[in-house]
C-alpha cells in the first residue's frame, strides 16, 4: 500500500534532491563540528543557523507549492500556520526555562509574572512535555486549516476571494497575538529560550543538530508531497486546479480533496515554523504579518510552482539574496529588488526557474522525437512526467 | 458639623440680608472683614461668605488678597489690610492705609478656607459684567457645587439677562441645592428636575450623589431622573457610536471606492491600491510644504489644490502600472495579485527613499480644525468634512459612470469586451483609463486620509485588507454594495468596540466577514445569472 | 416535496429558473425514457444550457421537480452527487484537463471510487488500462495517448470529452453541442458514435446543427423561451409553424 506510491514518487530528480539532502545533513554539521576554524571548508556556526533558517523556509515553500502549484489554492495566510507551529514550539521552549527566567518562577514564563497572572492558563498546560508540543505543532495549524477550509471550500470560495480571506485570517491572528491578554507574550512574543530536549539551544552541537533535523524534515515533507502529487489524488488536484467545476461533474467531491491537501499543507507549514523558532531564538506576532505570507509565495513563484524542487530552490535563492542584500550597503534597495522580483517573475518567468528549464527540456525532446518520426508535424510537447 | 451649620446659617443670613436691601451690603462687608480678625478658620470662612456676597467694590480685592496670603489684620484695632509689593492698603476703603500698625498678622488659611475662597471667587465672577466670566463662573460652581456660592447664585440668577447663562446658573444652583439638606424640599425637587433636564453624565453623577439621608420622595424623584437620564444617555451613546461608525465607514468607503472600480468593475486585484492612497497623502504633504515655503496665506486652500493634483499623480501612476504590467496579466488574477504586490513594495520603498521613513506632518486647514456639539455628542470638523467629501466623491463617480461617454464606454467594456471592441471602442485605452480613474480616486482618498491618519510610507498597508473586505462584502461590481458594505462595517465596528475593545472588535469583524464571505461568496449585493460565470 | 413514481429515467415537471427577473426556464416539463435518445433544439436563450444546469445540479430551480430514475430528487443534490448517480455531461465548450495527458483524462473519468482516500492509495491496474485502451479505440485517439490534452485540436477535444463520458459509465449522457466546430466527416462519425452509445445508454443531445439532428433520427424537442414549443420526429417538428417562425426561419 505504502511502498507503491513511495517508489513511484522517486524519479531521477527526486533521487538527486534526496541525495543532496542526505549530503547536507551529514556534511554541514560535520564541517561545523569536526573541522577547526582555520580549515578552508569549515562552516561557521552562524552559517549553520542561517542555512537552518533557509531550510525551514524551504519547507514552508513546499507546503505552499503543494496547494498553489498543484491545486490552484493561493493561500496568503500560510505564514499564520508557520507562526502557529512556531508558537507551539516556543511554548515548549518557554516551559523549559523554568527557574532560570528573570523572575525565577518555576511554572509561569516571565511575561506572565510581569503581567501579574496568578497562574498558568489552561492552554499552556502540557507544553512542558516535548511530545505534547510536537502533537500541537501539527494539530493547531492543521485544525485551524481544517476548520477554515471546511467553511471556505464547502461554500466554494475560490481564487482571489480565498486569497483575500486567508489574508484577513492572518491579519486577525496578528492583531490577536499582539494583545497581552491573549497569553502569548504580546508584542514581545516568546524568547530567551534555554534548552530544547535538555540541550542548550545556543550550543554549537544543538544548532548543528537542529539544522540536520530541519533537512531531514524537509526530505520527509518532500517525499510526502511527491507521494501525494504522483498519486491519482495528485492528478485530481491538477484537474481541480485547471477545471474545478468539470472535476465536480465527473463526480469528485472537490472540497474533500482541497480540504485534505490544505490541512496537510498547513501541518507542514507548522513543522517548518516549529523548527525555525529554536534556530532564530524568538517568535513574535510579526511572524503573522500578511506581508510574510505573500513573500513566501514569491519564493515558490521564482523557483517554479508545480515543481517541488523549484519551491525549495526558490525559497533558498530568494532568502540567500535577501541576506546578502539586506546586510550590505545595498540594504535600501532590497525592497526594490524584491518588488521587481514579484513583477518580473509573473511577467517573464511564469513557470519559474525549474518550470522553465523543464519546459525547455520537454520541447527539445519533442522536437527530437518529431524529427525522428520523420515528416511528422512539429511536435506538441508531450505530457511531462507528472511531478 | 458645627462649622458647616454655622456657615450655612451665615449663608442664609447673607441671603436674607441681600434680599432685604442693598444698603445692608456695606454693613455685611464690614462685618465680614471683622471676622478675619479673630484668627479662627470658622470665622474666616464666614467672613469670606459675608464679603463675597456683599457686592461691595472691595470684595474682589479682599478675597484675592486672602487667597494669595496678602490679607493681614491688626488684632488690636480689628482693622484689615491688603499687603501689596509697594504699599499696605486699607481693606475697608481700598486706599493706602494712613497708618500701618506694627504687628500685622496674616490671615491664616487651611484647605477648607481655600475651597471657600475659590467658591467665593466663583461667586464674585457670577456677578461680573463680562458674560464669558459669568458663564465660566457658573460652570465652575456647577463643578464644585460649593454651598457658599448659593447666595451669589441667587443674586446672579435674578439679574441675569442672557438665557444661556441663566440656565447655567440655574444648573449650578441645582447642583448646590441637591446636597443642601436644609433647603426647602420644593427647591430641591426643582433642582432635581433642572438636572434631569440637563441630562448628561455630570448631572447623572450629581443625582447619584444625593445624600442618603434625603427624604424619600426626593430620593424617588432623583431615581426617576437618573433612569431618565440614563435612557437618554444610552440613546446619545448610540448616536455617538453611529456617528463614529459613519465616520469610520466613510473612511473605509473612501479607501475602497477606487478599489470598487479596479477590482469590482475591472476584476483587477490591485494590491498596490493602498499605495495609491499613500501617494495621494504625500501629494498633500508636498502641496502644503510648497505653500508653507512660498505663500503661507494660501494654507487654507491647500487641500483644494491637493485634490486634483493627487488625482492626477495617482491616476498617472495607475495608468503607468496598467500599461506596463497589469495589461499583460488580464485573466490571471492570482498573478496580478503577486505582481501588484511587488509594485506596492517598490512604491513604498520609493516614497521612503524620497520622503524618509518617518511620519510626515500634514496640517489641518482652519476650516477643518475644531469641533462643535450637538446634544451630548461632539462632532469634529475634519470628520464631518470627510463624510461630506466621501459623499461628493461617491456621487461624482456614479455620475461619471452613468452620465458621461467615458463612463458608458467603461461599462460597455466591462460588460462585454468583444462586443464593445467591435463597436469601435478602443478597449485597451478604456482599460487604462478605468484603472487610472480607480487609482486617481484612491489618490483623492489619500488627501482626505492625510487629515486623520499618520502620513508614512506604510499608510496604504493599513487600508488594503479593509478595502478588499469592503468590496468583497458589499458585492463585487456594485458601487452601492461598496457603500453599504463600508458603512455597515464601520458602524458594526464602532458598536462592537465598547463591548469588545478596539482590537478584539476588529478581530470579531474580520472573523464575521470571513464567515459571511463563506456563506455568501459573492457578497451582499451579488450579481446573479450567467454573467457571474463569465 | 412529494415523491412521484414515474417510469421515466429523467422527469422534469414545471421547472422554472429566473435570473434577476429573466425567466431562463419557464414551467418546463420533459420526460426522457430509459434507453431513449433525445435531441433538444431551440434558438439561443431558449434555456437549453440552463436545463442541463438544472439536471446536473449546477443551478437550483425556483420551482418544479427534477426526478432521476423515478426516485432521486435532483433539486436537492449537488453536482458531485448527481454525477455519482450516473448522469454524465459534456459541455458546450469542450472542457478537458489541458495539463493532463489524454490517458490521464480518461483515467480521471473512469468509473471508480472517487473518494479522496481511494485516490491517495490508487494503484495502476489491468482493468483500468484495458478500459482506457478500449475507449481510446472508440474515440480514435490511441496515437495521442500520452499527449497533453491541451495540445489536441478542437474536434479531438470534443471526442476526448465524449470518451470521458463513456469512461464514467453513466446511465444518462447529456451532450451539449457535440459537433460544434467539427468537419462534416467528423460530424458524421460523431453521429455514428452517439448511436452506438445509445445502444446501452440513455442520451440527451443539445444541438444546433439540423443535419446532425436529422442524422441521429430520434425524437426531437424544441425549446423556446424556457419551455417546450414542440415535440416529435424531426419532420413533425420542422414543419411546426411556431418552430419555423421562432427557430428555423422561413
Amino acid at each position: 500500500m505504502i511502498a507503491g506510491p513511495l517508489i513511484r514518487s522517486l524519479d531521477r530528480g527526486a533521487t538527486i534532491f534526496l541525495t543532496i539532502c542526505a549530503a547536507a545533513t551529514i556534511l554541514i554539521p560535520a564541517l561545523n563540528l569536526l573541522t577547526p576554524e582555520s580549515f578552508f571548508l569549515h562552516v561557521p556556526t552562524y552559517l549553520v543557523a542561517l542555512f537552518g533558517k533557509y531550510v525551514c523556509y524551504a519547507i514552508l515553500a513546499l507546503s505552499i507549492d503543494l496547494i498553489w502549484g498543484y491545486c490552484g489554492i493561493l493561500s496568503l495566510g500560510h505564514g499564520a500556520f508557520f507562526a502557529l507551529g512556531g508558537y507551539a514550539m516556543g511554548m515548549y521552549l518557554m516551559r523549559q526555562i523554568g527557574t532560570r527566567g528573570v523572575y525565577a518562577d518555576p511554572i509561569r514564563p516571565d511575561f506572565m509574572v510581569f503581567l501579574n497572572w496568578p497562574e498558568l492558563p489552561v492552554y499552556w498546560y502540557g507544553f512542558n512535555y516535548f511530545a505534547y508540543a510536537a502533537v500541537m505543532i501539527l494539530l493547531v495549524p492543521g485544525l485551524l486549516a481544517f476548520v477554515f477550509g471546511w467553511f471556505a471550500f464547502r461554500s466554494r470560495v475560490t481564487g482571489v476571494y480565498l486569497s483575500i480571506i486567508t489574508q484577513a485570517m492572518t491579519f486577525a491572528l496578528t492583531l490577536a497575538f499582539f494583545r497581552n491578554n491573549f497569553g502569548f507574550g504580546g508584542n514581545n512574543g516568546l524568547t530567551d529560550f534555554k534548552d530544547i530536549l535538555g540541550f542548550n539551544v545556543q550550543a554549537q552541537a544543538t544548532r548543528a543538530s537542529l539544522f540536520a533535523a530541519s533537512v531531514i524534515a524537509l526530505a520527509i515533507c518532500f517525499v510526502i508531497c511527491r507521494a501525494v502529487v504522483t498519486s491519482k489524488f495528485g492528478k485530481v488536484l491538477v484537474a481541480i486546479r485547471d477545471a474545478e467545476s468539470r472535476t465536480r461533474f465527473l463526480g469528485y467531491r472537490v472540497e474533500s480533496y482541497k480540504l485534505f491537501v490544505f490541512t496537510l499543507s498547513a501541518c507542514m507549514a507548522g513543522v517548518a515554523g516549529a523548527l525555525y523558532v529554536p534556530q532564530v531564538g524568538i517568535i513574535n506576532p510579526s511572524e503573522f504579518a500578511p506581508a510574510n505570507s505573500i513573500e513566501a509565495v514569491i519564493w515558490v513563484a521564482v523557483g517554479g510552482r508545480g515543481t517541488l524542487t523549484g519551491a525549495v530552490l526558490g525559497a533558498i535563492l530568494v532568502n540567500y539574496a535577501k541576506t546578502t542584500f539586506t546586510s550590505g550597503m545595498l540594504a535600501p534597495y532590497w525592497l526594490f529588488m524584491l518588488g521587481a522580483m514579484f513583477v518580473l517573475v509573473t511577467l517573464f518567468l511564469p513557470r519559474g526557474i525549474i518550470g522553465t528549464w523543464r519546459h525547455w527540456n520537454a520541447e527539445r525532446q519533442a522536437k527530437l522525437s518529431a524529427a525522428r518520426e520523420d515528416g511528422a508535424a512539429v511536435g506538441e510537447p508531450t505530457a511531462r512526467p507528472a511531478e | 458639623m458645627r462649622m458647616i451649620r454655622d456657615r450655612l446659617v451665615a449663608c442664609l443670613l447673607a441671603l436674607g440680608l441681600m434680599l432685604a436691601a442693598l444698603p445692608a451690603n456695606a454693613q455685611s462687608f464690614q462685618e465680614g472683614l471683622e471676622k478675619f480678625t479673630t484668627d479662627s478658620f470658622g470665622d474666616t470662612d464666614d467672613g469670606i461668605t459675608a464679603v463675597a456676597t456683599s457686592g461691595h467694590a472691595q470684595a474682589g480685592p479682599v478675597i484675592l488678597a486672602l487667597q494669595e496670603g496678602r490679607l493681614a489684620y491688626d488684632p488690636a484695632s480689628k482693622r484689615v489690610f491688603i499687603k501689596t509689593a509697594s504699599a499696605v492698603i486699607d481693606a475697608a476703603t481700598g486706599q493706602p492705609a494712613a497708618s500701618v500698625p506694627a504687628d500685622l498678622k496674616t490671615v491664616r488659611l487651611n484647605n477648607r478656607v481655600r475651597r471657600s475662597i475659590e467658591a467665593a471667587i466663583g461667586g464674585l465672577n457670577l456677578l461680573s459684567p463680562d458674560a464669558g466670566k459669568r458663564l465660566a463662573a457658573a460652570l465652575a460652581v456647577f463643578k464644585s457645587h460649593e454651598a457658599a456660592a448659593l447666595p451669589a447664585l441667587n443674586t446672579a440668577i435674578g439679574k441675569e439677562g442672557e438665557a444661556r447663562i441663566k440656565r447655567a446658573l440655574e444648573e449650578a444652583r441645582a447642583s448646590v441645592l441637591i446636597f443642601k439638606s436644609d433647603a426647602p424640599e420644593t427647591d430641591r425637587l426643582d433642582a432635581i428636575s433642572t438636572l434631569r433636564a440637563r441630562g448628561d453624565q455630570e448631572a447623572l453623577a450629581l443625582l447619584a450623589g444625593l445624600p442618603a439621608d434625603a427624604p424619600a420622595n426626593l430620593k424617588k424623584s432623583a431615581q426617576d431622573a437618573i433612569t431618565s437620564i440614563q435612557n437618554n444617555l444610552a440613546i446619545w451613546a448610540s448616536v455617538q457610536n453611529a456617528w463614529y461608525g459613519l465616520s469610520l465607514g466613510s473612511v473605509l468607503l473612501l479607501a475602497a471606492i477606487g478599489l470598487a472600480i479596479t477590482f469590482g468593475v475591472m476584476g483587477v486585484i490591485n494590491m498596490a491600491h493602498g499605495e495609491m492612497v499613500m501617494i495621494g497623502a504625500y501629494v498633500t504633504f508636498a502641496v502644503q510644504e510648497t505653500i508653507r515655503t512660498y505663500n503661507p496665506g494660501l494654507f487654507d486652500y491647500s487641500l483644494l489644490m491637493a485634490v486634483p493634483l493627487a488625482f492626477l499623480v495617482s491616476g498617472a501612476i495607475g495608468i503607468l502600472i496598467e500599461r506596463s504590467v497589469i495589461r499583460f496579466l488580464y485573466g490571471r488574477p492570482l498573478e496580478t495579485l503577486l505582481a501588484t504586490w511587488g509594485i506596492s513594495l517598490i512604491l513604498q520603498q520609493a516614497v521612503r527613499t524620497m520622503f524618509g521613513p518617518t511620519n510626515r506632518e500634514v496640517g489641518n486647514p482652519s476650516w477643518m480644525s475644531g469641533a462643535f456639539e450637538i446634544g451630548q455628542i461632539t462632532i469634529t470638523y475634519n470628520r464631518l468634512w470627510i463624510i461630506v467629501f466621501t459623499i461628493a466623491v461617491f456621487v461624482g463617480l456614479l455620475a461619471l459612470l452613468r452620465l458621461t461617454p467615458i463612463g458608458l464606454q467603461m461599462r460597455a467594456v466591462t460588460q462585454n469586451r468583444s462586443m464593445a471592441s467591435s463597436m469601435g471602442i478602443r478597449t485597451s485605452s478604456v482599460d487604462a483609463l478605468t484603472f487610472g480613474l480607480g487609482s486617481g480616486i484612491a489618490g483623492i482618498a489619500g488627501v482626505a486620509l492625510s487629515q486623520i491618519d499618520n502620513v508614512s510610507p506604510n499608510l496604504g498597508q493599513g487600508y488594503i485588507i479593509d478595502s478588499f473586505l469592503v468590496v468583497v462584502f458589499g458585492g463585487v461590481g456594485n458601487l452601492w454594495g461598496t457603500l453599504v458594505g463600508a458603512l455597515s462595517l464601520g458602524i458594526a465596528n464602532k458598536f462592537l468596540e465598547p463591548f469588545a475593545g478596539a482590537v478584539l472588535g476588529k478581530i470579531v469583524i474580520l472573523v464575521m466577514i470571513i464567515l459571511f464571505i463563506q456563506k455568501r461568496p459573492r457578497g451582499l449585493f451579488a450579481l446573479k445569472g450567467r454573467a457571474v460565470e463569465a | 416535496m412529494e415523491s412521484r413514481t414515474t417510469t421515466s429515467l429523467l422527469y422534469l415537471d414545471g421547472v422554472t429558473v429566473s435570473f434577476d427577473g429573466f425567466r431562463a426556464l419557464n414551467n418546463l416539463s420533459l420526460a426522457i425514457e430509459d434507453g431513449e435518445m433525445r435531441a433538444i433544439i431551440g434558438p439561443n436563450g431558449a434555456g437549453k444550457t440552463t436545463m442541463m444546469d438544472v439536471i446536473t445540479g449546477k443551478t437550483r430551480p425556483d420551482l418544479g421537480d427534477a426526478v432521476f430514475a423515478g426516485s432521486y430528487d435532483l433539486t436537492t443534490l449537488d453536482e458531485t452527487e448527481i454525477a455519482r448517480l450516473g448522469i454524465g455531461r459534456k459541455f458546450q465548450k469542450p472542457t478537458v484537463f489541458d495539463m493532463h495527458s489524454v490517458e490521464d483524462n480518461l483515467l480521471l473519468a473512469l468509473a471508480e471510487d472517487r473518494s479522496a482516500r481511494a485516490a491517495l492509495v490508487w494503484q495502476e491496474n489491468e482493468h483500468a488500462s484495458r478500459r482506457i485502451d478500449s475507449i481510446l479505440d472508440t474515440i480514435r485517439l490511441k496515437p495521442a495517448r500520452s499527449r497533453l490534452a491541451g495540445s489536441l485540436s478542437h474536434g479531438q477535444k470534443q471526442w476526448l470529452e465524449i470518451g470521458m463520458l463513456l469512461a464514467q459509465e453513466p446511465k444518462l449522457l447529456l451532450v451539449d453541442e457535440p459537433v460544434a466546430g467539427m468537419t462534416d466527416v467528423e460530424t458524421q462519425q460523431t453521429a455514428e458514435l452517439l448511436k452506438e452509445i445509445n445502444k446501452t445508454k440513455t442520451v440527451v443531445v443539445v444541438e444546433h446543427d439540423m443535419h446532425f439532428v436529422r442524422e441521429l433520427g430520434v425524437k426531437v424537442t424544441c425549446l423556446h423561451e424556457g419551455s417546450v414549443l414542440a415535440e416529435g420526429t424531426i419532420d413533425q417538428v420542422s414543419q411546426n409553424d411556431r418552430v419555423v417562425e421562432v427557430y428555423l426561419g422561413r
